[in-house]
């Protein structure tokens, strides 16, 4: 078992290095996920957040935690950031610019005022240097102590925060449930309607993106034989969060006069 | 005593009423004679009450019967109750016998109006409200009456509102009726605050008991309610343009009956009169100067049922100064307005019957010669010409007289001005009727070629030779040993009356009779020549304020009209730009401040989870202060 | 060195979370400093509780971590119906109601 508190009530020299170490990490790595432009950045940066704060937690004797933190957290909580930012659109860039008149600077010096005061009052409570420690009530097993705390004093808010995850469950699947207005069309409905409606050349099936032998992601439009991209070849969804690439430098010919 | 057949008097022309009314065109075809009948009935139960009380000792003659508790408020208690006493059965016998016969008469009258049956629907409701008014035992049942009787008229007067000008005359009676109507409720709540009762019982008990500066407002307040439904001076003015309704309108409710309602109301309330004696000199002098306006009006006119109006109007005037006169005059006015309705009414018939004859004519300059087509209209016009101005035997003369002679009896200065006033009505009378009676029935035809005059159908005439025979007989019946008058004794006669006497009554009956002379001679030395059949325009300005009614809407438009106007108009740009502008600025300023409160709504996330920051701060730096 | 300096820390990193709650206007990482914010909560719970000589702190702290996931959850869901409907997942572009 980590432990770096070796005399109870004092923090000892190690933990003071290791803290001095990585906090300012930790508030640099939060500052980042302000600033930078991808979500996909802030989205690391949030996971060495987290991970430096389970190392906090197993070095204040909350191992469990600090595992569950690791676990839940940097595991299942910043997975699902990842697939969201997927969905739509892991390298889409946010412009940093305020568009709100006057927000920026309330929410500066609001921060300022908030920060300030919370350190002041933390300092004029003065709790952390006579600490009474957990070695004495902890005894050698956390997540023992812990559970018999969940399951006797805490057995009613565990049951509350329980049925709270089942709520949030169904909220989570009625959120994105997408109920049917219409049938869904057969076969033969679509068939009749790719003859019906558009062009013809759309009957045999749209184009598939990708430029033949070059470049065949999905975000390259194909070419047609004149030498422009095929619109028709990209998923909708794609086109409507702008992750289109220019199908030009793959153009076969483009691409010989470049390497002449 | 108390009699369960009282309501039966109102019931069945109300029934009649409802039912016409009800079955609309359905009854086309026997509205007329279910109307007739509901009435004849009506004369019928008060013909066996009429019977019923002479039976009885004077001092019970007084019938009552109670129907339902009608308002019943703390101390304010009234009673739905109808009373039927020796004043109102005269009323009863008056208003059911003459409308029983204006009813048949208007079977043919009517005959050729497509809406005759709601003709008669309106008659029969205002048979039934006339009733009301004259049996109710309380100042609030008659005042339902008083209501209901002004809009038969005003049904009545608009019968024919296809016309705007008949339209715009019922409304004018209307209004004008409102102000008395208004006077009359002044009355009722004056006689609420002082006595704490409106029936007639009540106050009649503690009349004497009360401060007379009360006594005298609620009197003054009466008299300005019979002044707007009796076409009393200053509210005469509607009673002219009410001819707009069909002629046995106009002979039932505009001469017989309903504009009498006014007599009847000081009548009934002699013991708030006798107790104000300024208020019964009030009375007395509007009852003169009305007499003397519709008599020198009715010179001017030359539609027949206009100045019959006016005539009317006078005649109402005679009655009205009658119980100005006290307990002396009352059962003279009464009589008078007995007698007047049977020959007021007869010549109203009679006026219609010519109307009927001569295509709706009532251009008197257009008649002439009549006489020899239409006889018996002549003689029953005759009759009730020689009634109305006072000749011997005749029914005029007895209750004119009477009323001059009282006059002049009144004592002093104002005996003389009063009677003067009544003597110099008397001759003028005699001049205007007789300068009607000329232009229509003698001299020379000057009606147009497609005008056929001819003797209308029995169940018209036959009203008229029953109302000439009243006019004829009922003044002799009624002065008999001074029958009438003994007869009201228990109702209008409380202890002594003094008689003075100025002149004796013999002088005074020859001298009006001369005064009559006088008149008719004028009249005949200035018609029996030919007359133009257009009315001269080169007349003096007497002759043309005379035509425009003694410029009696000039001065209602100027003085009451205009005013009322630019007060309306001004009063509503006041609504407009301070009323309305009140409340348009109280809806700018939560619109301006919503606007600008909105701002802070924009819709933006962030700019929500700022203020949320900022209120943390705000409560991190409550509790900051707070462990300072 | 005493253990107030994880709550200076804490207290640090639950303004920068709040700062940018305020200013991204991307709604995932919206998201991610609401769940800085928590786990700044967190470490002040684990540190109280070493503080305090008791585990009631990471009780609470471990109640904390369920709600922040069930809060994602649910939240990630509101994203992604948004951005089906609206095709971004700017919070600026979810104010349909000042109109």
């Amino acid at each position: 078992m980590i432990s770096l508190a070796l005399e109870v009530g004092k923090v000892q020299t190690p933990e003071a290095v290791m803290f001095w170490f990585l906090a300012p990490l930790a508030v640099i790595a939060a500052l980042g996920i302000l600033l930078v432009k991808k979500a996909v950045h802030s989205a690391l940066l949030m996971a060495w957040v987290m991970v430096t704060l389970a190392i906090f937690y197993i070095a204040q004797d909350a191992l469990f935690l600090g595992i569950v933190q690791i676990v839940v957290y940097t595991g299942a909580v910043m997975m699902l950031f990842l697939f969201i930012l997927m969905l739509v659109g892991v390298d889409s860039a946010d412009s940093l610019t305020e568009t709100i008149r006057g927000l920026r600077p309330i929410a500066i010096v609001a921060a300022v005022g908030f920060g300030g005061l919370l350190i002041s009052l933390i300092g004029r409570a003065t709790m952390g240097s006579d600490m009474t420690g957990l070695a004495g009530s902890d005894g050698a097993n956390n997540i023992e102590t812990l559970s018999s705390l969940l399951f006797t004093k805490y057995v009613w808010a565990f049951e509350v925060v329980s049925a709270l995850l089942i709520t949030a469950a169904l909220g989570a699947m009625v959120l994105a449930h997408n109920q049917r207005t219409t049938a869904r069309p057969t076969q033969r409905q679509l068939s009749a309607a790719r003859f019906r409606t558009g062009s013809l050349a759309a009957a045999a099936g749209l184009p598939g993106p990708g430029v033949f032998a070059r470049h065949n992601a999905v975000d390259v439009p194909a070419l047609l034989p004149d030498g422009t991209a095929a619109p028709t070849s990209i998923s909708a969804t794609l086109k409507a969060r702008g992750d289109v690439i220019d199908s030009k430098p793959f153009q076969l010919g483009e691409q010989i006069d470049e390497e002449e | 005593m108390t009699s369960s057949l009282l309501v039966y008097l109102i019931a069945l022309p109300l029934a009649g009423a409802a039912i016409l009314l009800a079955a609309g065109k359905r009854s086309n075809s026997w509205g007329h004679l279910l109307g007739t009948a509901t009435s004849a009935a009506s004369f019928g139960v008060g013909a066996y009450l009429f019977t019923q009380m002479l039976g009885r000792a004077t001092s019970d003659r007084a019938i009552e019967q109670r129907l339902f508790s009608w308002i019943a408020v703390g101390k304010f208690q009234v009673d739905a109750g109808l009373l039927l006493d020796q004043l109102s059965i005269c009323f009863v016998l008056l208003i059911t016998g003459v409308g029983t016969l204006i009813h048949i008469y208007s079977i043919a009258y009517m005959s050729h109006d497509h809406d005759r049956r709601r003709f008669f629907a309106y008659l029969n409701l205002f048979i039934a409200a006339m009733l009301l008014l004259v049996l109710g035992n309380s100042y609030l049942n008659l005042y339902v009456g008083w209501e209901g009787v002004g809009l038969a008229s005003y049904l009545l007067i608009g019968f024919w509102n296809q016309k705007p000008t008949y339209a715009a005359a019922a409304k004018k009676a209307f209004v004008m009726n409102r102000i008395g109507d208004m006077g009359l409720s002044f009355a009722i709540m004056i006689a609420f605050a002082t006595f704490g009762t409106v029936s007639f019982a009540g106050v009649k008990e503690h009349a004497h008991h009360a401060s007379s500066t009360a006594l005298t407002a609620m009197g003054i307040m009466l008299l300005v309610a019979a002044a707007g439904k009796s076409a009393q001076f200053p509210l005469q003015a509607w009673l002219g343009d009410a001819m707009a309704g069909p002629t046995p309108v106009s002979a039932l409710i505009h001469a017989a009956t309903m504009v009498t309602a006014g007599v009847y109301l000081i009548t009934r309330s002699n013991f708030v009169f006798d107790a104000a004696p300024n208020a019964q000199l009030a009375v007395a002098i509007i009852g003169a100067i009305t007499l003397l306006f519709g008599a020198l009006v009715g010179t001017a006119k030359d539609d027949i049922k206009k100045a019959l109006a006016a005539s009317t109007m006078s005649q109402i005037g005679y009655m009205i100064l009658g119980t100005g006169l006290g307990a002396a005059g009352y059962a003279f006015a009464i009589m008078h307005l007995l007698t007047h309705g049977f020959f007021k009414a007869g010549m109203f018939l009679g006026a219609g019957s010519v109307m009927h004859g001569m295509d709706d004519e009532v251009n008197m300059r257009k008649y002439g010669g009549l006489a020899k087509f239409m006889p018996i209209t002549a003689v029953t016009f005759g009759f009730g010409y020689l009634a109305i101005i006072g000749v011997p035997p005749f029914a005029g003369f007895y209750s004119k007289d009477k009323i001059i002679e009282v006059a002049l009896n009144a004592g002093g200065a104002r005996g003389i001005l009063l009677g003067g006033a009544a003597l110099l009505g008397a001759a003028i009378t005699a001049f205007y009727m007789t300068r009607v009676v000329i232009l229509t029935f003698a001299g020379a035809k000057r009606w147009d070629a497609k005008a056929h005059p001819h003797e209308s159908p029995v169940l018209m005439w036959l009203p008229m030779a029953i109302l000439a025979i009243g006019s004829i007989t009922s003044g002799y019946f009624f002065s008999r040993g001074d029958a009438l008058r003994n007869w009201l004794a228990p109702v209008v006669e409380h202890g002594h009356v003094e008689e003075q006497e100025l002149l004796s009554p013999e002088v005074t009956s020859l001298l009006a009779l001369g005064l009559v002379l006088i008149g008719v001679a004028i009249a005949v030395l200035k018609y029996r020549r030919e007359v133009a059949d257009t009315a001269p325009t080169n007349v003096s300005i007497f002759t043309k304020i005379a035509r425009r009614d003694l410029l009696q809407d000039d001065f209602n438009e100027a003085v009451f009209m205009r005013p009322g106007q630019a007060i309306t108009s001004g009063l509503v740009s006041v609504d407009e730009k301070v009323i309305d502008g009140a409340v348009r600025g109280v809806g700018a300023m939560t619109l301006g401040s919503g606007s600008a409160i909105r701002t802070t709504q924009n819709g933006y996330v962030r700019s929500y989870a700022a203020a949320i920051l900022i209120g943390a701060i705000l409560l991190i730096g409550a509790i900051w202060v707070v462990v300072q | 060195m005493d253990a107030s300096y994880y709550l200076y820390l804490a207290a640090l990193l639950f303004t920068i979370g709040a700062v940018g709650v305020v200013v991204r206007r991307n709604a995932i990482v919206v998201f991610m400093c609401i769940e800085l914010m928590l786990n700044a909560a967190n470490l002040a719970f684990v540190t109280f509780s070493r503080i305090n000589g008791n585990l009631d702190g990471q009780v609470m702290a471990f109640f904390t971590m369920v709600v922040a996931a069930c809060e994602v959850v649910v939240g990630l869901a509101i994203i992604v119906t948004i951005f089906r409907s609206r095709r971004s997942a700017s919070v600026d572009d979810a104010s349909l109601l000042k109109r």
